[in-house]
């Protein structure tokens, strides 16, 4: 089979030397890492045809990665996969101004196709906060968001066309550049498939005009419940802001300290507003916001007064799961979502249950979508703390769920939350899914093992037995 | 262990479920508002009505639960009196057809999309059981995206019985404008977040919504691109709908009258839009999707959504 691979695709591009298998053996998450098979760097979709094609005939099943920033286990091959790096396919194909979207290969980085497309007047609206290095392609698997997608919503809003390579090796082309393509939306189904479905190997994107006026708010409070409280009120007045962001004290503290953002050290927690649009209803948005914050408790409220402290506040949100690093080696990055409502009351409840497993907790979240964002910091070399982290965990999801919420808001199932599927959803809600999912790869080789609990699909055991006796991973 | 999931006691829907049944063609009639897209309804098909009624609308959520039966109209009523919306189209119909349609509102621009608006979908499967995919949230990624495939379905993979939808804030303001010879590309080019910007090759309207003084801005910029001036609406729409790119409104692709949206690319002709082939990679999803969500070809036989 290697042989067959290095033929489609010139020898160095076919890697399956112990340093590259480890590397591809994990993502971003705490979750232990899997066992890749030979890692392949197809440069178009002919040659991610031909290796698709292969792993076919050899009976092997098939996982597509961007950068591996994944935080739920999606990229983790089980059974020993053909890894899919899209990391030769980089380029931006088109940008079409009349029609509003860029055709873009799915190795693009996230921030690199905003850069490209700013001095032309446009950006890419889902920003990710690993948007430095994430990928296109890994955004439309994780149906990515970031903190503009409360006004502009996540990927899928933003994607308008992909051809896609199936796990026969066949094309289809999904969706369409017209606002309602013809046929099931079938590119709906496939933005945030988890690489389940298919390879995406040139993706259309939505252009997004960019605003002539921002306006950046940062409000203080004595109490982490008058920031989630705010975030109602200000939904409830009817004013969608661009992006609504939280961090408690302990993040804030820490990002103080890491890049100097300019937070107040002392509040309790800050909230992070930003308004877009045009100047006037920017002012009036603005001046409402900073009403309700006083309102519901604020203690300082201050509006960026320039681009460079704009970026700089956004700079300390952005870099706040780097920040960490300084206050334990590692962190587990929790990803529910609640009714905004529910805000205060779940985040009292992941606190005490911090407490009572004795880790140390801190919370930055998108708050604008009830997207909640639990981050447990530890030592990894502690004696049983993955099983406090793990077990913690579940109560969180736990009380996500209790308050009406989901399992993940953009961070995907991938292995984390597959666990939990069936305490969301019944066994005919599962089965619809896993006839969605089979429809576009009956024998289920694309990316096996992942989101749907085994106990609903059958065809994963098969997939995931299909492998040399002992490789199992 | 505590199990919290999406499943519904409403017994409305339980009926719901058991009116659908497990056996014999079925489709679901609405207001019959969009009742010829995707051909003709075989005959002997039974047809049955959806549940009605709005569950509850949460402003503060920006949600709405709302049975598949309740009208638009009824719909959109009850969510302005709290000064709320949805990317429903106001020409009618029920929300379960405009769900199983899919077509966007001609403001498509200012209220977003309706597939995108569907957060949850509840609907009855070929054997008759309640199905729930989605969440009750404004950001969901649990699990596969079941009401992406189900809207704009045409009621082909399962009978519409509730949705939850995305419900957005109505903007203080609202006006009209159009001009004569305005060159729609510059104006579409222009302006921020127009509502919507309609051509019909010699006449440009646009339909601006926001903060009055954004509004009143926009306006006066306006008059730099045409003689633009105030009107009551939209031009009367003709009755076929085309399917296009945003670039094709300006290659005379039709050649019937017609008004296109500028920046959406839907065009609206005097004349059909002639069939055109799906892809044949989505074709071949496509058929196995409709077989393994409806096995015997029960639900809405004749129509079609592809050729």
């Amino acid at each position: 089979m290697i042989t067959e691979l290095r033929d489609a695709l010139g020898a160095s591009h076919v890697r399956d030397d112990a340093a590259t298998l480890l590397l591809h053996a994990h993502d971003s998450s705490v979750f232990e890492g899997g066992v890749s098979g030979p890692v392949c760097y197809p440069v178009d979709t002919a040659q991610v045809q031909a290796v698709v094609r292969i792993a076919a005939a050899h009976g092997r099943s098939i996982v597509p990665r961007g950068a591996g920033t994944g935080l739920a286990g999606g990229a983790i091959p089980l059974g020993a996969p053909i890894v899919v790096s899209t990391g030769r396919m980089t380029q931006i194909l088109e940008v079409d101004e009349v029609n509003m979207v860029a055709w873009v290969e799915p190795g693009v980085i996230n921030l690199d196709l905003t850069k490209h497309l700013r001095p032309m007047g446009f950006h890419y609206a889902p920003d990710p906060s690993s948007q430095q290095v994430c990928t296109i392609g890994g955004n439309v698997a994780n149906n990515s968001g970031g903190p503009h997608c409360l006004a502009y919503g996540v990927t899928d809003a933003h994607v308008l066309a992909i051809e896609v390579v199936l796990s026969d090796g066949s094309i289809a082309v999904l969706g369409g550049l017209e606002d309602e393509p013809d046929g099931y939306d079938l590119r709906g189904a496939f933005v945030g498939s988890e690489g389940m479905l298919g390879i995406a190997t040139r993706i259309a994107v939505r252009l997004t005009k960019n605003p002539p006026a921002v306006a950046t708010l940062l409000l203080a409070y004595d109490a982490v419940a008058d920031a989630a409280n705010t975030v109602s009120a200000v939904i409830a007045a009817g004013v969608v802001p661009a992006a609504m962001e939280v961090m408690d004290q302990r993040i804030t503290i820490a990002v103080e300290n890491f890049v100097g953002a300019g937070y107040p050290r002392d509040a309790a927690a800050v909230l992070l507003v930003e308004v877009e649009g045009l100047s006037s209803g920017v002012a009036i948005d603005a001046a409402q916001i900073e009403a309700i914050g006083l309102a519901n408790g604020a203690t300082n409220v201050r509006t960026a007064a320039t681009a460079l402290e704009r970026e700089l506040l956004w700079k300390g949100r952005k870099t706040a799961f780097g920040a960490i690093a300084q206050l334990a080696p590692d962190y587990y990055l929790h990803d529910t979502v609640v009714p905004r409502a529910k805000l205060a009351e779940v985040l009292q409840q992941i606190y005490e249950i911090a407490d009572r497993y004795d880790l140390t907790i801190m919370n930055v979240f998108h708050a604008g979508d009830g997207n909640l964002h639990p981050l447990i910091v530890f030592d990894g070399r502690d004696e049983g703390v993955l099983d406090r982290v793990h077990a913690a965990g579940a109560e969180i999801v736990a009380a996500s769920l209790a308050a009406g919420g989901v399992l993940s808001g953009e961070h995907g199932v991938g292995v984390e939350k597959q666990p939990y599927m069936d305490q969301m959803f019944g066994p005919n809600d599962l089965k619809a899914q896993e006839r969605l999912r089979k429809a576009f790869d009956p024998y289920c080789r694309q990316n096996p093992g992942k989101v749907i609990p085994s106990a609903h699909s059958c065809a994963d055991i098969q997939a995931l037995k299909a492998v040399p006796k002992g490789i199992w991973g | 262990m505590v199990r919290f999931t999406l499943a519904t006691d409403d017994p409305v829907l339980h009926d719901f479920a058991a009116l659908v049944g497990s056996e014999g063609a079925v489709a679901v009639a609405g207001s019959r508002t969009r009742w010829s897209v995707g051909g003709e309804l075989a005959s002997g098909t039974r047809t049955i009505s959806a549940p009605v009624g709005i569950v509850q609308h949460q402003p503060e959520e920006m949600i709405v639960t709302v049975r598949a039966g309740t009208t638009v109209a009824d719909l959109h009523d009850e969510l302005a009196a709290a000064g709320q919306r949805t990317a429903l189209p106001q020409r009618g119909g029920t929300v379960g057809g405009a769900v199983a349609v899919g077509e966007n509102c001609l403001d498509r621009l200012g209220r977003g999309s309706v597939r995108d608006a569907v957060l949850q979908v509840r609907f009855v499967n070929a054997h008759g059981q309640l199905v729930t995919g989605g969440g009750p949230v404004v950001k969901n990624v649990t699990g596969f995206n079941v009401p992406k495939l189900i809207t704009g379905s045409l009621g082909t993979l399962g009978c519409i019985a509730e949705v939850i939808l995305r419900t957005n804030p109505t903007p203080p303001k609202s006006r009209w404008l159009k001009a004569d010879g305005a060159e729609p590309k510059k104006v579409f080019a222009a302006l921020l977040h127009p509502a919507a910007v309609l051509w019909d090759g010699t006449t440009t309207w646009v339909h601006l919504e926001g903060h009055e003084a954004d509004v009143d801005a926009e306006t006066a910029m306006l008059a730099s691109l045409g003689d633009f001036a105030t009107c009551d609406g939209p031009p009367d729409l003709p009755a076929h709908r085309w399917r296009l790119s945003p670039s094709q409104i300006f290659r005379q692709c039709v050649s019937a009258p017609f008004v296109a949206s500028v920046g959406v690319g839907t065009t609206w002709a005097s004349v059909a839009q002639p069939k055109r082939p799906l892809d044949r990679g989505a074709s071949v999803v496509a058929k196995r999707m409709k077989d393994t969500f409806d096995q015997d070809h029960r639900f809405n036989p004749g129509r079609c959504l592809w050729t």
